[in-house]
């Protein structure tokens, strides 16, 4: 009788949790598509109300009446805004932003050939400042008494106030300037195909935008290893003999990871902000630039595609970390 | 006992940095050492010295007095982000908590979704948009922050609602203003201030990236942004201007960092047991 009622409760528990994960994934989705067409919509209607004829703007003031209504129904401007929406976010989900209204060029294929510069260098900052800020973050967590874990949690507050751009003033300055052991910005006309030299001008880029990044990783991996420092579990482990650092690998490590797995889906958005600004202090020919380039030029079109791209890569690396922690943690299933 | 020591420090750095950029912003209202926008092209990249205590930059004009000109317009801007986003962050933030349970769940959705914007991207298309102006830059800074804010602060005020307090003060028939104005407010005060505290540091922050851009303060303003901007075309031949408005721009958003992780340890008690 007892061990009915026993399993029939573990049997409604793990419904429960299975509904909840259900629920979880199915308001995830929800979120990410939502906002998705609220940014898109956003972006589409900041470029399309404010500016004026994009129609004029492509032909200039001097252009002839017919000239001017026959590349408005050629780019569909006439259209109610909605329609002319709708279409492009439809033609957009099937991967075709369109070509830009001033150089005739295709937008998709633009972006994906300046990623091949900007999706490695914020690879390559990521991996960095992972590779640095957990170890970093840990050590000054299990020596935040003393005077060095101080400090290195002294470097990392000074790391979020440096400006990424000046970071990277001051690296050319020492790396290329004196010591000219890197490039101090520019990108091989080749490509990856000439991959070291590749590599070689991506060191300076990555490392200026890993610092910044690295150094507010830091911070949550400190504090929440010190979270994990002050629990009963770990004081336990503390007392069958292991020592501090042995009972962290063992007890710690993943228990500190979440809330660094969901921080570093977070700053994803503060990562293509940086490497915007990082391309721009290096000259590479990355998306950042190319979008700075387009907003000084008024290729509205190809704004609003680079924007739209960049906002749904930034929602779908969120979407899919907080997937991945959901899965991993089921306390972050639990609505708010 | 360590721990009181440790936040002490915390807010006596903070406030040390922030009047330190304060008492710049001030002292260039009445007095810089000369012009910020006087061009004297015989002095070009001048080092440092008696007459100009900072060099010159490449125009030649005074690097100091820019540098305590810029601070006016990156504490300015600062202001005006801290103000807009708090007023708009917590009138959010209090609304969405006190309204109806669908109009809650949507505000929820909707902050969410202006959390994951981009803030800068949005800045960089308004100020394509607009042209780029500290105003553009405000206001896009400001919508950003505001949502965090709005975030954090409907949290609290949705704590705070729970607390038997504000029941016994419904069950005596308060209404919700007076509710506002007694119960919540002075509960999450503490939580506004540091809030305002880190809003000022993105603001400083963002403002000089967006201006070394060029999609921010617009010349012949000065700005420590622009300063930087300028100064790296000429690396080479002179680094050291580079160096001014970088270390500026750190002590201030580090300033305002280190209030705020002040203000947090000596105004909320229940830090002060545990966390260093």
């Amino acid at each position: 009788m007892m061990l009915e009622m026993h399993t029939q409760l573990r049997q409604s528990r793990k419904n429960n949790s299975l509904q909840n994960l259900v629920l979880y994934i199915v308001r995830r989705i929800t979120l990410f598509v939502g906002s998705l067409v609220t940014a898109s919509a956003l972006v589409f209607l900041l470029l399309r109300i404010l500016p004026g004829d994009l129609a004029q703007a492509k032909l200039g003031i001097d252009a002839s009446p017919e000239a001017l209504t026959q590349t408005r129904t050629e780019f569909g401007l006439d259209d109610p805004l909605i329609l002319q929406f709708l279409k492009w976010l439809g033609h957009a989900l099937q991967g075709d932003l369109g070509v830009s209204m001033l150089t005739g060029a295709n937008i998709t294929q633009e972006i994906a050939n300046k990623a091949t510069v900007t999706l490695p260098l914020i690879g390559l900052a990521s991996a960095l400042a992972l590779i640095f800020a957990i170890p970093l973050g840990m050590y000054s967590a299990l020596n935040f008494r003393r005077r060095r874990g101080i400090t290195i949690s002294a470097v990392s507050q000074l790391g979020i106030a440096i400006p990424t751009f000046w970071v990277g003033v001051i690296l050319v300055t020492i790396f290329s300037v004196k010591f000219q052991i890197f490039p101090s910005g520019g990108f091989p006309d080749a490509g990856w195909s000439s991959w070291s030299s590749c590599l070689e001008s991506l060191v300076l880029p990555a490392t200026t935008l890993a610092l910044g990044q690295g150094a507010m990783l830091m911070r949550f991996a400190r504090s929440a290893t010190i979270d994990v420092i002050q629990q009963d579990y770990f004081r336990t482990a503390r007392a069958t003999g292991l020592t501090r650092s042995q009972a962290l690998r063992i007890h710690g490590v993943r228990n500190s990871l979440v809330p660094v797995v969901s921080v570093l889906g977070m700053q994803i958005a503060t990562l293509i902000v940086g490497a915007i600004i990082v391309e721009h202090v290096f000259a590479l020919p990355g998306i950042g630039q190319m979008l700075l380039q387009d907003v000084s030029i008024r290729d509205y079109t190809k704004v609003q595609g680079t924007v739209a791209t960049t906002t749904a890569a930034v929602f779908l690396v969120s979407f899919l970390i907080d997937a991945i922690l959901g899965l991993l943690n089921p306390k972050s299933r639990v609505n708010q | 006992m360590n721990k009181r020591k440790a936040s002490n420090q915390n807010l006596l750095f903070g406030i040390c940095m922030v009047a330190f950029s304060s008492t710049m912003a001030l002292l260039s209202v009445f007095w810089t050492p000369y012009d910020p926008l006087e061009i004297n092209p015989d002095i070009s990249l001048a080092k440092p010295s008696w007459s100009h205590l900072l060099g010159t930059d490449v125009l030649g004009r005074d690097v100091l007095s820019n540098l305590l000109a810029g601070s006016r317009t990156t504490l300015i801007t600062a202001f005006l982000v801290v103000i807009i986003t708090m007023s708009l962050g917590v009138t959010t933030g209090i609304g969405a908590a006190l309204s109806p349970r669908w109009f809650n769940r949507t505000a929820i959705y909707s902050i969410d979704i202006v959390l994951a914007l981009p803030a800068v991207l949005f800045a960089i298309v308004l100020a394509a948009i607009r042209g780029p102006s500290t105003f553009t830059a405000v206001i896009a800074i400001s919508i950003a922050t505001s949502a965090a804010v709005a975030q954090v602060t409907r949290r609290e005020v949705a704590v705070v609602l729970n607390s038997d307090f504000v029941l016994a003060a419904k069950a005596c028939n308060s209404n919700k203003l007076k509710i506002v104005q007694q119960h919540i407010l002075p509960n999450i005060r503490a939580s506004l201030f540091i809030q305002a505290s880190g809003a000022a540091a993105i603001a400083i922050l963002a403002e000089s990236t967006l201006s070394y851009l060029g999609l921010g303060t617009t010349p012949p303003a000065p700005s420590w942004g622009r300063m930087l901007a300028s100064s790296q075309q000429y690396l080479l031949i002179d680094p050291v201007v580079a160096l001014w408005p970088g270390l500026a721009i750190i002590i201030t958003v580090l300033g305002f960092n280190l209030l705020g992780d002040g203000l947090r340890e000596a105004l909320d008690p229940t830090l002060r047991k545990s966390r260093s």
